[in-house]
Order: structure tokens, then C-alpha cells, then sequence
């Protein structure tokens, strides 16, 4: 939280409704998203209950283990999420897209919040090194489905990354509500804040939704009275009529939790939609479509790993593999910050309150200044910008400007005057070659500009030694990793 | 003035609780009082030993803070594996975990008191058997019920643990059903298992006296990846024990709470024979008003009064989170600070807002310039 968004929360209360804490929209957002609501049985590390999935709103997929405990059902189960979801991967996998060249589109698949996540990633663990073969054979959907989603809860870990989302945190990362970050891990209240129903008020409508009989929680954990009331006696039933042979009874019991559940999940599947349009409605940033783009050669990169008989992620990182990818993540992070500041006004607000960027009106130019003190004459146009926010930067700093990211900018002169700070700044490039700057290069007197001290281009990540020279300290060379047999057979009970 | 904890003491907090049997405490709740210490109101209503879920139903805002049966039978079958053999599986995981030289264990169940459900009597029972001299190398005292001291007063802990004790040092022994994954457990659930491990460890050395010493390595036992074979753990608890310690100390005696309260407010529900509440829900909700609360988000996670409270702090900066408040500068009305923030508050504006008032100003131009040059584009 900051100033501004915390003042944006003050604004949601007295306005009775969410605020808008973004101009654009900084995540992408499939034409054809791949929505996940999984739902598990509570007090187990991952014992998949059920789950609704479907890229069509109007045809939802309803998967059921109907019996969560049993290692059977919850194969069964694996495989049948598993067809779903590769075959919603596969859509984008077509063909061959030549060397260095990423697929047209790529995946896009949506949890309600952080449990959800959490979920796909033990899922992930507890499925991909399952083997086809060998003294506990699982069909093929199984571990591929597991390799699926670690790759997709490893990037949803990608600051930069949307190929897998959690409706919350993509919400919350836009719209500031009048309640707290804790009550906003609940899909149901964040929505009945954004997008209160007609003469309700959002924390009218928030108090409604918070009641779990009314908007049954978005999983990935039931709400207690369910289990007890509902459930646990369906589930007995179940188990008690398999046991007995009853074929009719098990069938009927089966129909009654399928009814439940789907009662229990359809809320949620039409809250999900729901968020994706809100999302969808806002215009994306510029620099969207360019991260998006790095999804997609991630993806592309993935499906070729596997098609080339990859083997599934290791547990764990080696400690080269470790640093290298914390120092990506912290990179994107700065990357994703910059980004979002150069596209929106709002996120460049953060900066201006803080002393990192500045804005005003152009009160001078010389937009044909000529530094002549070496052999040739260089065009060194010089711009005063006249401003009221508080200015960090000094004398010699590099500056850049959203709307010329590209032009290099240094600061000649600060004067303060009271309220007012008058920055004089030398452009360096981006002005054409001649001695006079192409139109529009330079910004004119009176257009109102912003600088900032940091950019919104790549920046390489540091070096790391190769694998091979991992220093001693840090255990030395690691053994390549092989799965063992003992993942491919481990308990899931 | 009666003396702490004394008997005027009691009989004000038996007439708050009304006709009610006290309830008891555990470490989960001990826990979250030490949460929110500046809270007179549920410090109040835990000594008071009251059924706050009750309460606060009674008075109209009830807490779904139910658990999931498939949670509680999880549980139990994790828990019995290890104490249906403690010779077994149980000793030789706390062999290996803090690397002792033992070969058999005795396992006393300290919860069955030939059938006395009297808190005093088992208490006792616990005491006298855990101070006495030790007849074997290594042995486990199961449901040992501690006494905690918290407001000023005593309060019995429904035992949750295990005790290990071991030439003269006891280990406090945890068993919790959510999985160590890879190494790695849900940090959330492991830092309550932390913080409850200090409570008992506190309670037990509060118990044993100079008898012997508690060891600030509680072993915390969990199920392994997916399966249920149980892997156990070494916990340091020196931190949670200092944190618990402080905030402890923070909360006021509960005397200083009691001089605070008018003499005629009850919780009491008025509960007829058949234990249906008789009394008037406005006026029960009157009286708890009548005590101050320190409502802030955390609360929704424990404590059954969280919606109570949150709706009377409507209206309050409070509700919207630590972090947000701070950012706003520490202002506590939702009004004032948009008035501030707009710069149209009629009142001169205190000398110690007036830097909040700034940023908060500065802020709300900001916001709205930036709404203004999205719509036009202007960069």
C-alpha cells in the first residue's frame, strides 16, 4: 500500500464503491481463457475434491473425485482434468513455428486466488513424475498434466508473466476496495465492491457475499458447514455402496455430490467470468502486448522442451539454477515496475510522490543548441521543466521520459524556488541526425512533460557460472538431474 | 481494593459471565489475545472465561468459525498412528530428531483423572506427576493440563501436546496434520504451531518450577509430502517466546481492565434450562459496547466478536488495515482524512496532521491529475 492507494481505499468507502487505481489495464487477457476452479478436501495437503473448467462460459466441464481419499478416484481424476487442460494447451501448440519464432498465441488459465495457485502447484508435484509404465501405471494425461501446471505456477512466480492468473491478485492489482487486503483474498466481496448490483452500496454488497451460504467460498478449501451437512454423508454413502455392490445406490449417491458441487462451484465459475470481463474492459498498457509476447516464446520454448522427451521439473533448484532465476525475477520485477509506471499515469503518480520522477510545463528551450566544444558541433538541445513535485534527482543524472523512452536526457541545472523547482535537462539522442532536431524530437514550450531516473528497457541479469563451475562453496558441480523411481511411485494418499 | 486475581476480582468476572461455567483456554487462543494486547474487550471477555462464539451470535453478528470434519478426522488419524505405539514409530522419531541414546519410553495419558472432568484436579494430577522423580530415562506425559497466568489471573490450558521428558529436560511435543512438503510447510501454519509451542512452553516451565527445565526446542511432528508418514522437526521457539513474553506483559492486568468497566455490564446470555439465551440481543449488545475494542483485520483470522467490532469501526480507517492507516498518516476517521485530503476541511488543521495533510493533499492533486491526463492522453 501506498499514499495513493491507501487514499484511493478512504475514496472507495465514502464513494461506495471500488476506485480505480490504474488507468490501464497491466495484464494480458486471453480472447479465450482456460478458467480453473479446484476445490479439495479440507485438512488434506492435496486431495483434489473437484473442480469446474472450460474456456466457454456457457459450457463448463464439472471433474469429481468422488471419493478424495481413495488413490484410484484421485487418478481417475487427475487424468480427466489432465484431457481438459492439454487439450486447451494443445489449441495453441499447432504446427511448427520455425526456429527463433514464438506461437501466435499461447495459454492463459485462471484460478480464483492464491489457494487456487497453491493448489495447481501440489497438484503439479504430486502428479508430474508419475510414470506410464512400471508397478504403478497412470494414463499419459497424468504427468503431462503435471508438468503443465508446474510450468504454469512456476511463471504465474514471473513478475513479467500472465500466462497463469489469479483472479484476486489481478483484480487487487487494479481496483482499491473500502475493505481490507485480508477480506480481498475473498473473490466474492472484492467483486461486490468493484461492481456493486444495482442499489446496493459495495459494502452492502460485500457483507451479503461474505456469507458462505449465500456465495459459497471460491475454494480451494469447502466451507465447514458444507463438509459437515452436505458432503460428509454423500461421500459415505458413496464408499458404503461400492463396498456393498450396489451399483444403483453408488450411481445415485454420485448424481446427488455431482448436483452439490456444482451448486457449490457455479458461483465462482460465473464470478471468474466476470472478472475477466471487468479486466477486459479496461484498455491494456503499451507495453502489454511486449511482455505477452515473452510468454509466448516461453511457452514455445516449453512445448519444444517436452517434445524433445524434457524430463519433469526437479523438486528442487541447484544452486546455480537458484540464484540465476531469483536474479530474474528481481530483474522483471524492476522491468514490470518501470513498465507500468511508463504506461500509466497513475502508477507514475507512485514516483512523483516519492521524488523519482517529476512533471510540468516546459518554461524554456533552446531546441537548436549546439555543444560545440569538441571537434564537431553536436545538437545538445537544452529543456527547463517547470515543476511542483519534490525532485531527487541531481546535478549529471540520466533521466527518461515515457513519451521519448528512448532519448537519452542528463540534468544540467536544478534551481528550487519555494514550491517550485526548475529543472534545466540536456537531450542526447533521438533527434535524427542533423543539426536540427527532427519534428517532435524535442518537446516545445508550454507541453507538459515527466522525467523519471529509471527505464523501462531490458536490463541484463548479472552472470552466473555455468553449471559445470558451480563453486564449492554452494556444493560444487551438481549431479544432472535424473527422476527416480521412487518419485514415479511415491504415496498420494 | 482486592488483591490481583482476587476474589473481588472473581466475583466480577463470574457476574459478567453470568450464570455460564468458565471456559477454558488453549494455546490458540492465548495466542491471539497476545496478537492484540490493547484490546480491553476481548482481554475482558477471555478472563471473564466467556463463550464469545455465543455471544456474539446471541448479538447478531454469529462467526463462521467452524472446522471441516474431513479436517478433524484427518487429524485424529494422524495423531492416533503416533500414539497408538509410542514405543514404535513416535520414540523413534524423537530419537532421531534430538539425537538421544534411548531405548523404551514410558506414555502416561495425564487427560483421564479417573473420569474428574474438575480443571483443578487434573491440574494436579499433572503437576504432581511431572515434578516427581523421574522413573525412567525417557518419558511421554500425554494431555498434561497446564495453567497459564494471563491478565493477572490463571487461566487452564486444554492440553494439545505432548511432554518428552528426558534426563531433567522436558521437550515440548507437537503433532499438527498439515503436510512438510518437500521440505516445506505452509509458513503461516508453522509460525501458529510456533507461537502455541511458546505458550506451552511458558505454561510448562511456569508448572515444573527449578525441577527441571523446559527446552526451548519444541519438536513439531507432521505428515511428509503426500503420505502419512509423520517427520518430525526441531522448532525454536526463543523468538515466539520473547514475543509472547512482551506482549503479555503489555496486557494490562485485568484489575486496571475492571476499573475501566461500569459495575452493571454482563455478558451474561441469561440462558433459561434448556440453555436457550433469554436476554435481549440490543441490550446484550449495548453492554459489550460499553467495553472499548482495538478492532484491525487480523482480528477476522481469531476472534469470534471480529464482525462486531468491524461494523462499529466503520467509519474508521482501522478497517481498511495496519499498512493503509500508517500511509494515511495515522488519521482515524474515513471523513477527516478525504476532507484533508481535499484540502476543504473547515477546521484549521491540527499541528501534528499538518505534515499528513500535506502528503495526503499532495497525494489526492497527484491522483486526480493523473485520472484527468489519462483521459486526455496528454503523455
Amino acid at each position: 500500500m501506498t499514499t495513493l492507494t491507501s487514499l484511493a481505499k478512504v475514496e472507495a468507502i465514502a464513494l461506495d464503491r471500488a476506485q480505480l487505481i490504474r488507468t490501464v489495464r497491466h495484464v494480458h487477457v486471453s480472447p479465450r481463457p482456460l478458467i480453473f476452479v479446484p476445490l479439495q478436501l479440507a485438512g488434506e495437503a492435496c486431495a483434489p475434491l473437484a473442480a469446474m473448467v472450460g474456456d466457454d462460459r456457457d459450457h463448463e466441464r464439472l471433474l469429481i473425485a468422488y471419493e478424495p481419499r481413495d488413490r484410484t478416484e484421485r487418478f481417475r481424476f487427475a487424468a480427466g482434468l489432465g484431457e481438459v487442460i492439454l487439450g486447451y494447451v494443445d489449441g495453441y501448440a499447432a504446427g511448427d513455428p520455425g526456429e527463433g519464432v514464438p506461437y501466435p498465441d499461447a495459454p492463459q488459465v485462471w484460478v480464483p486466488n492464491a489457494g487456487g495457485m497453491k493448489f495447481a502447484e501440489l497438484l503439479g508435484r504430486s502428479t508430474r513424475f508419475r510414470r506410464t509404465e512400471g508397478p504403478h501405471p497412470v494414463p499419459a494425461s497424468v504427468p503431462l498434466l503435471g508438468r503443465w501446471v508446474t510450468y504454469l505456477a512456476e511463471r504465474a512466480q514471473h513478475p513479467l508473466s500472465s500466462l497463469f492468473l489469479s483472479a484476486t491478485q489481478a483484480l487487487t492489482a487494479h481496483w482499491a476496495t473500502g475493505q481490507s487486503a485480508t477480506e480481498d483474498q475473498n473473490l466474492a466481496t472484492l467483486l461486490a465492491w468493484i461492481a456493486p448490483p444495482p442499489g446496493q452500496t459495495g459494502a452492502q454488497a460485500a457483507l451479503l457475499a461474505e456469507n458462505p451460504a449465500r456465495c459459497p467460498p471460491a475454494g480451494p478449501v469447502t466451507d465447514p458447514d458444507f463438509d459437515r451437512d452436505v458432503l460428509e454423508g454423500l461421500i459415505k454413502a458413496i464408499v458404503a455402496a461400492r463396498q456393498s455392490g450396489d451399483a444403483a445406490a453408488r450411481e445415485r449417491a454420485q448424481a446427488l455430490m455431482a448436483r452439490e458441487l456444482h451448486s457449490v462451484l457455479k458461483p465462482t465459475w460465473d464470478l471468474m467470468w466476470q472478472a475477466v470481463d471487468l479486466l477486459r474492459s479496461l484498455p491494456p498498457g503499451d507495453h502489454v502486448a511486449e511482455r505477452w509476447k515473452t510468454d509466448r516464446f516461453s511457452f514455445t520454448g516449453y512445448v519444444r522442451y517436452l517434445q524433445e522427451g524434457g524430463v519433469p521439473q526437479a523438486r528442487r533448484d541447484a544452486a546455480v539454477d537458484a540464484a540465476r532465476r531469483l536474479a530474474r525475477l528481481e530483474n522483471e520485477a524492476q522491468q514490470l515496475a518501470a513498465h507500468m509506471a511508463y504506461d500509466d499515469p497513475l502508477v507514475m503518480a507512485e514516483y512523483r510522490m516519492t521524488g523519482d520522477a517529476f512533471a510540468g510545463p516546459v518554461v524554456r528551450a533552446e531546441p537548436d543548441r549546439l555543444d560545440e566544444t569538441g571537434k564537431r558541433a553536436r545538437l545538445r538541445p537544452w529543456i527547463t521543466v517547470e515543476t511542483t513535485d519534490d525532485v531527487l534527482a541531481e546535478l549529471g543524472a540520466d533521466l527518461r521520459s515515457p513519451a521519448r523512452p528512448a532519448q537519452q536526457a542528463r540534468v544540467i541545472e536544478v534551481e528550487r524556488a519555494g514550491e517550485r523547482t526548475r529543472v534545466t535537462i540536456e537531450l542526447q539522442s533521438g533527434m535524427g541526425r542533423k543539426l536540427v532536431p527532427e519534428p517532435g524530437s524535442v518537446p516545445g514550450l508550454g507541453d507538459v512533460v515527466c522525467y523519471t531516473t529509471f527505464k523501462a528497457e531490458f536490463q541484463p541479469p548479472p552472470k552466473f557460472p555455468d553449471r559445470e563451475d558451480t563453486p564449492w562453496t554452494h556444493g560444487g558441480p551438481p549431479p544432472e538431474y535424473v527422476p527416480r523411481d521412487e518419485e514415479a511411485a511415491e504415496e498420494w494418499e | 481494593m482486592s488483591s490481583p486475581g482476587g476474589a473481588g476480582t472473581e466475583r466480577r468476572l463470574a457476574w459478567l459471565r453470568g450464570g455460564e461455567l468458565p471456559q477454558t483456554h488453549n494455546a490458540r487462543t492465548i495466542a491471539a489475545l497476545a496478537s492484540n494486547p490493547g484490546c480491553a474487550r476481548r482481554a475482558l471477555l477471555d478472563a471473564a472465561a466467556t463463550r464469545k462464539q455465543d455471544i456474539a451470535e446471541h448479538a447478531g453478528y454469529p462467526v463462521p468459525f467452524g472446522m471441516s470434519p474431513f479436517a478433524l478426522s484427518r487429524g485424529v488419524v494422524f495423531e492416533r498412528q503416533l500414539k497408538d505405539d509410542p514405543g514404535g514409530l513416535l520414540l523413534a522419531l524423537l530419537r532421531e530428531t534430538l539425537n538421544l541414546d534411548i531405548a523404551e519410553v514410558g506414555f502416561t495419558d495425564l487427560n483421564d483423572v479417573g473420569g474428574s472432568p474438575d480443571l483443578a484436579v487434573r491440574h494436579a494430577r499433572t503437576k504432581a506427576v511431572l515434578t516427581g522423580r523421574p522413573d525412567q530415562r525417557g518419558t511421554l506425559f500425554d494431555h498434561p493440563l497446564l495453567r497459564f497466568r494471563v491478565g493477572g489471573r490463571h487461566a487452564y490450558l486444554e492440553p494439545d501436546l505432548i511432554a518428552f521428558r528426558h534426563d531433567d529436560t522436558f521437550h515440548v511435543v507437537e503433532i499438527k496434520s498439515f503436510a512438510v512438503i518437500d521440505g516445506q510447510a505452509d509458513p503461516a501454519k508453522v509460525a501458529a504451531a510456533a507461537i502455541q509451542s511458546a505458550v506451552y512452553v511458558l505454561a510448562m516451565r511456569d508448572l515444573v518450577g527449578d525441577t527441571a527445565t523446559v527446552h526451548h526446542e519444541s519438536v513439531l511432528i507432521c505428515p511428509r509430502d503426500f503420505a502419512n508418514t509423520p517427520l518430525a522437526t526441531t522448532l525454536d521457539v526463543r523468538k515466539q517466546l520473547g514475543v509472547l513474553e512482551r506482549q503479555l506483559s503489555r496486557i494490562a492486568g485485568i484489575d486496571s481492565v475492571l476499573a475501566h468497566v461500569p459495575a452493571d455490564v454482563s455478558f451474561s446470555l441469561d440462558a433459561d434450562e434448556k440453555g436457550v439465551p433469554q436476554r435481549d440481543p440490543g441490550d446484550l449488545l449495548r453492554d459489550i459496547k460499553r467495553v472499548d475494542a482495538n478492532y484491525s483485520p487480523e482480528c477476522l483470522a481469531s476472534c469470534e466478536l471480529c464482525y462486531l467490532c468491524r461494523d462499529e469501526a466503520s467509519g474508521s480507517t482501522s478497517v481498511l488495515g495496519k499498512s493503509v492507516r500508517e500511509e494515511l498518516g495515522g488519521i482515524e476517521s474515513v471523513p477527516r482524512a478525504l476532507k484533508l485530503a481535499r484540502g476543504d476541511d473547515p477546521l484549521p488543521v491540527p499541528e501534528d496532521l499538518r505534515e499528513a495533510a500535506a502528503i495526503l493533499r499532495r497525494a489526492a492533486s497527484l491522483r486526480r491529475d493523473a485520472l484527468a491526463a489519462a483521459r486526455a492522453e496528454t503523455w
